[in-house]
């Protein structure tokens, strides 16, 4: 029984969490939620600017390698390690290829593989998780010891068979950063979930008849929304630097494409030389995340009528 | 110095890599030894006598040899060890027992199973000890270079003690050796002291009061210890300076820092069993169309030498450097032009109008994805071939490589011995390093020749024909440079010694 | 109670025996065994190193026989280090990434708590921002990076501290902040959220109404909620921390336990692997323990349910 009310569920919750915040039955507005949250987070300087910016790295993602005048693999071997000129924006790397073509090209493979294992991890993590929570007992109990099996299973053991088994591609990197990534997730949900299920709100809505999948969607979940974003902002640079682990051992992109995480990695031991080789990306890095942060605080801040000053 | 990482064991007759090499120089001494310039010198043997048929040694040891706790060193602790590397039922198992098999018998006791031959008399094993200070050693071949294997590692004696503990050498209280240096400390994975050993017959050339190996695995973390004051010793052979560091280096540091040439071959393989490499003409244009000079020059900035044969200039021919009497560069020459043309000859040989995929398969680590990455540009912009990069992990890679299981993959040589056999003979048909599917009668039967002579001069010649047959007229493999072991010693550290084999020997050094 | 803990340690025990099973045949399906090397040992050698360690006889022989030692909480002998027990590899290495690990847990936990607390108490003021700032660089900047950077200013350039080494009491300090910048930047960016949401709450304003200091409202009621969900996560990072992050021991030449796993792997060491994942998981299961023994000291109706649907 538990089987299929944990499997209908995955569906609606999808659909819940993207389109229909639940934020709306606490607020028990009749508006449509999702203009209302629109609405407020729009007001948020501070989230806009964050937008702003990630829709700004999109688009130079998309055209940046065009603009350059040099593509991003061939090498030029007269021309290594050079600082930031008016031929080579960005530099050139120890092969003497362009830094502001590779960077751009690696923004596609990071941002991609950076979001798509945080959506996962994401869906993952807050179904099983919500399940151990919501559920208790025997089933949290089998539940929460798979997943620390899961957890405590060397990770290297599981890349290299990856690799041995799977092409490299992109797609291999993003199954490989989700066989575990969503367990943190799942935990930290686990932890909310039991401590909300106790409380009058919830009691008394159980007592009313509300059932456990529309219980746990509808108002656990809406409610756990602020841990839950933070575990996302963590999660998106470390899949990034994870790519970067990944690809060293040889399961992820191959050269002569680069990611964020790999140029970080390349330029470790001769920062002190040619920092521009190690800023570029760890800059675009940091501001991508934080303008990841203040776009999911905006996020949150809009959902939670309650703050509305 | 920096030994990067734990030594796995510090028994001579298991030891098997350069950390472990590193740290038994310092604790042992073989017969001979090699002196700066890598001449055999007297070690534990004072003098020898050769057999005019060159498979018979007599070595007269001295008599003031001593080990650590004061016992004499005999003839017999020889006899004893290199035994003991034999015994067909030493477990674990010697790993380099293959060192001693140039000895009478030597093969056939060490292996047991499968083996018809077997010989389980430890008594018909050509090495005996005559007296406590005389030690006969039969070999199954004339070997000219078998004094040098003598200050090989596994050829170290070994205390006798040994028989009571088979535990012996993984702690630092129970190790007993008869070398300059002996061992005080060892924290396992963290450091290892070694001072002076009273004992040692030749002491008063022991300067240094104390060698501190530490293990830190980072090559920048390596370089800042060093700059730092912490190590006085940086680099090649158990640490590693980083790649993009050594041109700045070269200016501020550079009464420290050294470019030693080493006997050591990189070069790429390719698999002759599998396309499109079962082509020779394919494989030759894919080796033309690299110019190794910009490899080494902007890539491996090492200082290392461009190579166009599989042996390396610091290994000995008859009289000097064999790449002095057997030039590489008479065995082909890169040429784009040529590249081009080879490789339409061999579309057509195939049959086919455009090279199916190419992979290029390497191992993770240090500047393999560079050099395979410029390569590959190379090889786009001269041939107007894509070639595609797979980086592997180490084991799973050298599983694949073992198994034909590639197309072209990176490989790296160093030499066991200072000859040019070392590099020859891995890649006869029945070699276990034979990684490349190269299967050639002609040059087996020469390598046979070689080894069964004993004159320098006929040796040469066969192994430069075989070297002509691999390369020349196969290219079975794509040699690229020979290395070069960058490393720094603190400019108060006078004579440290880097052999022809990249090994370092501190054991004379002082400070100035 | 007895049958609470005894059911627990069932299921530990249980979820051990599984990991070790999984684990065992995950590290048998990929390529490569301890002999690989780039020389090539004769195969005849090899043949013998082989059965000298129990690897020629079938997988599952080999399991059962790993399983019978186990038992007798026997972790063998490595396969690399000659004459080296997993279990003296393991006690000689966890002291280090141990004392290191508590260290940033320690620091941790207090600045990250520290840090979000103030960023709740002013939120959106510039303080915030700050904070905020401060935190995502901590988990933007890789620690790989931190780690170098510390090193680079702090030890080579400044020369405040050793480069590497875990000597005397100063060589903490690098490692620790590269250990602890993440976590800090997680509990900041926690325990603001939280908090955030828990100072709305009724009861937070009922108790503000009643005229109770802010000091007493954020320690006694609001922090106490909020701290929930930074407890979940102290579980797997204390195991994480204390068992050796490889990168921070790496840079900073620490012999921990974290690099010895790592090399492991790559060794092919299969007693090392086994010992050091099997020991990894007896920490991480403890310490998720306590996170759920903690929970029900946060929030007795957590600790209430749970055990006695446990015990049921």
């Amino acid at each position: 029984m538990k089987d299929t009310r944990a499997n209908g569920l995955t569906k609606e919750m999808f659909r819940k969490l993207s389109f229909r915040p639940p934020a709306e039955t606490l607020a028990g507005e009749s508006v449509p939620v999702w203009r209302d949250v629109l609405r407020r987070l729009a007001s948020s300087k501070l989230a806009m600017s964050g937008v702003v910016f990630l829709v700004l790295l999109a688009i130079m993602a998309i055209v940046g390698p065009l603009v350059s005048p040099h593509d991003y693999y061939t090498n030029n071997l007269d021309h290594t390690n050079e600082p930031p000129s008016s031929e080579y924006w960005f530099g050139t790397d120890s092969l003497g290829r362009d830094l502001f073509s590779r960077i751009w090209m690696g923004a596609r493979i990071s941002l991609t593989v950076g979001l798509a294992a945080a959506m996962i991890d994401l869906v993952i993590g807050i179904v099983y998780g919500g399940i151990m929570g919501y559920v208790g007992g025997r089933t949290d109990e089998a539940m929460n010891k798979i997943s620390e099996i899961l957890y405590s299973i060397p990770y290297l053991l599981v890349v290299i068979l990856l690799l041995v088994v799977l092409e490299p591609s992109m797609w291999t990197i993003i199954l490989a950063l989700s066989v575990t990534g969503w367990i943190n997730m799942s935990w930290i949900v686990r932890g909310q979930i039991m401590q909300l299920k106790n409380q009058e709100y919830v009691l008394a809505a159980r007592s009313m008849g509300a059932g456990g999948a529309r219980m746990l969607f509808k108002h656990l979940i809406p409610n756990t929304l602020g841990p839950i974003i933070v575990t996302l902002t963590l999660t998106v640079p470390s899949a990034i630097f994870s790519e970067a682990f990944l690809s060293f051992l040889g399961l992820g992109v191959q050269s002569p494409a680069a990611s964020w995480g790999t140029m970080i990695n390349d330029s470790l031991t001769s920062f002190t030389l040619y920092p521009w080789q190690m800023a570029f990306p760890a800059v675009l890095i940091s501001l991508t995340m934080l303008a990841f942060n203040v776009f999911g605080d905006g996020l949150r801040d809009a959902f939670d009528p309650k703050l509305k000053k | 110095m920096n030994l990067t990482s734990e030594p796995p064991t510090l028994d001579p007759a298991l030891a098997q890599d350069s950390v472990s090499f590193t740290v038994l120089t310092g604790l042992y001494e073989g017969l001979t030894r090699k002196d700066a310039d890598g001449k055999v010198i007297p070690g534990m043997a004072e003098s020898w006598d050769v057999s005019d048929d060159m498979k018979t040694y007599t070595f007269h040891l001295r008599k003031d040899a001593k080990w650590s706790n004061g016992d004499p060193v005999t003839a017999h602790d020889f006899e004893y060890a290199w035994k003991r590397v034999l015994d067909p039922d030493m477990n674990p198992a010697s790993p380099y027992a293959y060192q001693l098999y140039y000895i009478k018998n030597a093969q056939n006791y060490n292996i047991k199973q499968d083996n018809p031959n077997h010989i389980s008399d430890p008594n018909q094993v050509g090495v005996k000890a005559t007296d406590d200070d005389t030690l006969v050693v039969n070999l199954e071949n004339p070997t000219p270079y078998f004094l040098s294997v003598t200050s090989f590692w596994t050829l170290f004696p070994v205390h006798q003690s040994a028989k009571s503990n088979s535990a012996w050498a993984a702690e630092a209280n129970t190790i007993v050796s008869n070398g300059p240096f002996k061992i005080t400390t060892w924290k396992h994975g963290n450091e290892i002291d070694l001072v002076p050993n009273e004992n040692y017959y030749a002491k008063d050339e022991v300067k240094l009061q104390k060698v501190h190996f530490v293990m830190v695995k980072n090559s920048a973390t390596e370089l800042k210890m060093y700059q730092t004051g912490q190590l006085n010793y940086s680099g090649f052979p158990t640490g590693e300076i980083p790649i993009e560091q050594i041109a700045k280096l070269q200016q501020t540091n550079k009464d420290e820092l050294r470019i030693k040439p080493i006997a050591s071959t990189y070069y790429y393989n390719f698999n002759t069993t599998k396309e499109p490499f079962d082509n020779a003409n394919i494989r030759k244009a894919f080796a033309l169309a690299v110019d190794r000079q910009q490899l080494v020059d902007k890539v491996t900035k090492g200082g290392q030498e461009p190579a166009l044969g599989a042996v390396p200039p610091s290994i000995m021919g008859e009289k000097q450097s064999f790449r002095e009497e057997y030039p590489d560069t008479d065995l082909f020459k890169p040429d784009v032009a040529e590249a081009k043309q080879l490789l339409a000859q061999g579309l057509k040989e195939k049959g086919w109008t455009q090279l199916p995929p190419v992979t290029l398969t390497i191992n993770e680590g240090t500047g393999h994805k560079q050099i395979a990455e410029a390569l590959a540009d190379m090889w786009r912009k001269n041939l107007g071939v894509d070639v595609k990069i797979e980086t592997q992990e180490w084991k799973v890679f050298l599983k694949n490589r073992q198994s034909l299981n590639y197309q072209i993959a990176r490989s790296g040589w160093s030499a066991d011995y200072n000859d040019p056999m070392t590099f020859i003979d891995m890649f006869t048909s029945t070699s276990g390093n034979n990684d490349i599917g190269f299967k050639n009668a002609q040059y087996d039967e020469l390598v046979k020749k070689a080894l069964a002579s004993g004159d320098q001069h006929e040796r040469m010649q066969l192994l430069s024909q075989a070297e002509n047959i691999l390369i020349k007229d196969n290219m079975a493999i794509l040699p690229l440079y020979y290395y070069t072991g960058v490393h720094m010693v603190n400019k108060n550290l006078q004579n440290i010694v880097m052999d022809y084999q990249g090994m370092v020997d501190y054991t004379r050094s002082y400070v100035k | 109670m007895v049958r609470y803990w005894g059911g627990k340690l069932g299921s530990v025990l249980l979820s051990l025996f599984l990991l070790a099973t999984a684990t065992f045949f995950l590290m048998k399906a990929i390529p490569g065994d301890p002999f690989t090397a780039e020389k090539a040992v004769p195969p005849e050698i090899k043949a013998k190193l082989m059965s000298f360690y129990g690897l020629d006889k079938p997988v599952w022989e080999q399991y059962l026989i790993y399983l019978k030692k186990l038992v007798h909480l026997d972790l063998g002998m490595s396969m690399k280090s000659q004459y080296r027990t997993v279990s003296s590899i393991i006690s000689d290495s966890f002291g280090f990434s141990f004392r290191l690990g508590i260290f940033a847990i320690v620091v941790s936990v207090i600045v990250g708590v520290g840090l979000g607390i103030v960023s709740a108490m002013h939120h959106r003021k510039l303080i915030d921002g700050t904070a905020m700032v401060l935190a995502v660089l901590g988990v933007s900047v890789p620690n790989f990076v931190l780690a170098s950077l510390l090193q680079y200013v702090f030890g080579e350039e400044l020369n405040w501290f050793n480069v590497a080494g875990l000597n005397g009491p100063l060589d903490y300090v690098l490692p620790v902040i590269a250990l602890s910048s993440l976590p800090i930047a997680y509990i900041a960016r926690l325990t603001r959220s939280t908090m955030l949401e828990v100072l709305t709450a009724e009861y937070i304003k009922t108790a503000k109404a009643k005229g109770l200091p802010n000091r007493v409202i954020i320690l006694k009621h609001a922090l106490r909620n909020a701290v929930l969900p930074v407890l979940t996560y102290l579980g797997p990072m204390t195991a994480n921390i204390v068992t050796g992050s490889v990168i921070v021991e790496e840079i900073f030449g620490i012999p921990g336990l974290g690099q010895y796993f790592v090399d492991s792997v790559s060794n092919r060491d299969y007693t090392l692997i086994m010992g050091i994942t099997l020991f990894y998981a007896v920490i991480l299961m403890v310490a998720r323990l306590l996170t759920d023994i903690a929970y029900g000291f946060v929030d007795p109706r957590i600790g209430f349910r749970s055990r006695k649907e446990v015990s049921r």
